[in-house]
């Protein structure tokens, strides 16, 4: 077993999330982390999702992604063929932050940033792997976090162009 | 007001209701048949039926299930698309066992919807049911539409995707303000979608590859599927297989894409399949797979399934390639044409010895299984193969076999000589028990001038029995046969064999069939004795309308061959 990030070009369609989803539920496959966005194509969205497999049955889900009528490509990636990122967001009481300087050397130290100061709390967010994401977490916790949110993971492969190459082809075809 | 005049005027209207804008959409993709049953959101589109039954003929069937299975009989023998009409909640639900047969079966049929008014949707409204998300794991695709200009489009869609590529099941949703919201109809047919590829194109190289590997061949194997009855490729495979001498097996799917008697046709894959094909699977030197997905119940323990061959896969959905069995020739494209291409590609060889192979365990199954299912001793009972056979024999091989599920299936694919292409209906993928009756009825709308034989056990006749109604209603000609064993058979010999008989709920306190027939107008007999089976059988066959014919088989009676679930091809069982 080996974690895999699956990139997912599909249309933009109500249902069509769903559809997906329930290609790892059917194999009793556990989704790591989803995101979905509008992709570098105008109209085409982006999915990614992070799963732990073995890379045959990695190599069937994509195969059965594709397959549906609105999804015109996926990709699955090593975690070393590609560049990857998560963002966390840690909600600190101001005053902790204001009556020590710990929070703010554990902040600096992290390359964290001060997202917004507010009379009673404070956000700070964090961007890297989820080790260190968590690392931060761990670290701030005695303080007193009062909310902690992470993202899924976006990744980008270290190709060329991965989906532009295909996607001129289908460009191509539907002038024909 | 008179219908017809309305129609005459609506017609030439153009801004028309979201109702009339589907009923004109599917007459437009040359329906002229659809299977229904109506209910509070899909009034409107049964309103606009009305106004065009001339052009739309509307069968009404006892439940929305028989309504997908005769779509899917409709659908099958005819090539066209089959369509079907439920209202929204238990009406949209009780489509899922035909949407997920077709799925598996590759069956194009389109499931219309209506659905609660877009302003009720997520109040848990009365007959409101998610079925978009419920469906979607059992269709090729669907879609919910809430606004009346969206219908036309989406059904030109729902009809290119559902006969398309790999066939499949497509459902469309539509609330019932839709129905009525009125707007501008036009009407364009869909024929491409940017993100769907349908038809792979065939690598020459792929070809090349293939035909060497045949070529290099010493004791090769064809084994074929749905997809070449689905592509149409009657005459493609016919002349593949005869200018290269290869013997053919089939999937219970594939049955009657080459003709039972035909020379190099040497029988049934799989679990209760033919013993040469199963055992020539694990001896051959290439294997050759035209349009089939390796199923379970034909490779057996996928892990010993052809080891020691060269596989090649013809195949038209990427998807299918290396998913059971890893091959080492895929030829993706339509089979059409990749036969054709193939068979260009191929230098002719015999193979006497491997033929030769091939007619020994073909004695062999003959002697010891096959005898005693067609000639049994005198005071045994009844066998369901002479039944199977003698209707074979008297029909000529050319009827519609219409299967339900379960031993008497088997039985009539392995029993009934096909002598006429596209022939036989059955649920393959998913072993819907209750299948026969509605998609025999759905096959006979599809092919009005061919006889069509529903063969049913007594269990699956019981599941879908309603379905005689529409028998009566629509005075159709579909003869039933009733295999009666008193047991659910092939659950009773699992017991047998399996569970040291333990017969756990599977015998069957029937009601007497003759006159539920009777109730329903259709003349029926019940045969107990051989001596009256003859006589029966020509009665049968040559009555004039529908006919219910019940004949008593050995209680427990198991069927030969099997492979049992977890061994390989070539451990299958005689006895």
């Amino acid at each position: 077993m080996e974690q895999f990030t699956i990139s997912i070009y599909t249309e933009n369609m109500i249902g069509l999330l769903h559809r997906v989803t329930t290609i790892f539920t059917r194999r009793h496959i556990n989704i790591e982390s989803i995101t979905a966005s509008e992709s570098e194509v105008s109209g085409i969205h982006r999915y990614t999702v992070v799963i732990t497999e073995e890379e045959v049955n990695v190599k069937n889900v994509v195969k059965q992604i594709e397959k549906q009528i609105e999804i015109f490509k996926a990709f699955y990636h090593r975690n070393e063929d590609i560049v990857y990122q998560e963002m966390a967001l840690y909600k600190m009481p101001t005053n902790i932050l204001s009556q020590t300087r710990e929070v703010e050397q554990i902040v600096r130290k992290h390359h964290a940033r001060l997202l917004a100061v507010e009379p009673e709390f404070t956000i700070i967010e964090k961007t890297g792997f989820k080790e260190e994401t968590q690392d931060l977490f761990e670290q701030l916790k005695p303080h007193g976090i009062l909310e902690f949110v992470r993202s899924g993971r976006i990744s980008i492969s270290k190709r060329m162009k991965e989906f532009q190459d295909y996607y001129s082809e289908v460009e191509k075809a539907s002038r024909l | 007001m008179e219908p017809t005049q309305l129609t005459k005027t609506q017609v030439k209207k153009t801004t028309i209701t979201g109702a009339e804008a589907l009923v004109r959409a599917l007459i437009a993709e040359k329906v002229d048949t659809i299977f229904g049953y109506p209910g509070g959101a899909i009034m409107p589109v049964y309103d606009a039926l009305y106004y065009y039954e001339k052009e739309l003929k509307h069968i009404m069937t006892r439940h929305e299930q028989g309504a997908t299975h005769a779509a899917q009989g409709y659908a099958r023998i005819s090539g066209k698309v089959g369509v079907c009409l439920a209202t929204s909640g238990p009406g949209a639900t009780n489509l899922i066992t035909g949407l997920a047969d077709a799925q598996l079966d590759s069956t194009a049929i389109v499931c219309i919807t209506g659905q609660v008014s877009s302003k009720m949707i997520g109040t848990d409204a009365f007959q409101e049911t998610d079925i978009v998300s419920i469906s979607m794991p059992v269709t090729k695709w669907n879609i919910q539409i809430t606004k009346a200009k969206d219908i036309p489009a989406a059904i030109a869609k729902a009809f290119y995707i559902a006969k398309s590529g790999k066939p499949g099941p497509v459902l469309i949703d539509i609330t019932k303000d839709a129905q009525f919201e009125t707007f501008e109809f036009t009407y364009e047919p869909c024929h491409h979608i940017r993100s769907y590829v349908p038809n792979p194109q065939i690598d020459s190289k792929a070809i090349e590859l293939a035909a060497r590997v045949i070529d290099s061949a010493k004791k090769p194997l064809i084994v074929f599927g749905h997809g070449i009855l689905l592509a149409d490729a009657r005459k493609e495979f016919q002349a593949f297989v005869e200018k290269t001498g290869i013997p053919a097996a089939w999937t219970i799917m594939g049955l009657s894409a080459l003709n039972t008697d035909h020379p190099l046709n040497i029988g049934m894959l799989g679990m209760h399949g033919n013993y040469a094909p199963n055992i020539m699977t694990n001896e051959c030197d290439v294997l050759i797979a035209v349009g089939m997905r390796f199923d379970d119940r034909v490779t057996g323990d996928v892990s010993r399934y052809a080891k020691q061959a060269k596989i090649i896969h013809l195949e038209i959905d990427p998807a299918e390639i290396n998913k059971n069995v890893t091959v080492d020739v895929a030829v993706l494209g339509n089979c059409k044409e990749s036969l054709d291409q193939l068979t260009k590609a191929i230098t002719p060889k015999e193979y006497p010895d491997w033929l030769h192979r091939a007619k020994e365990l073909i004695t062999t199954e003959n002697e010891m299984v096959i005898k005693d299912e067609l000639f049994p001793p005198e005071n045994d009972k009844i066998t369901m193969g002479e039944v199977i056979r003698r209707i074979s024999d008297i029909s000529k091989g050319a009827a519609i076999i219409v299967t339900d599920v379960g031993q008497h299936q088997m039985i009539a694919q392995r029993y009934y000589n096909f002598r006429q292409w596209k022939s036989n209906v059955t649920s393959g993928g998913l072993g819907t028990m209750g299948f026969a009756l509605p998609a025999a009825i759905g096959a006979k709308f599809g092919a009005p001038h061919r006889q069509v034989i529903a063969v049913i056990g007594d269990g699956g006749f019981q599941m879908t029995i309603q379905e005689l109604g529409t028998l009566f209603q629509t005075r159709v000609d579909v003869k039933i046969l009733i295999l009666n064993n008193e047991f659910l058979g092939m659950v009773r010999q699992w017991q047998d064999l399996f569970f040291e008989k333990r017969y756990s709920s599977v015998d069957m306190v029937n009601p007497d069939f003759q006159i539920i027939a009777k109730g329903y107008g259709i003349t029926a007999e019940k045969v107990t004795e051989r001596e009256d089976l003859e006589s029966a059988i020509h009665r049968f066959l040559s009555h004039d309308g529908s006919f219910l014919l019940e004949v008593l088989v050995g209680k427990e009676n198991n069927i030969f061959p099997m492979i049992p679930t977890g061994a390989s091809v070539s451990e299958i069982r005689l006895e």
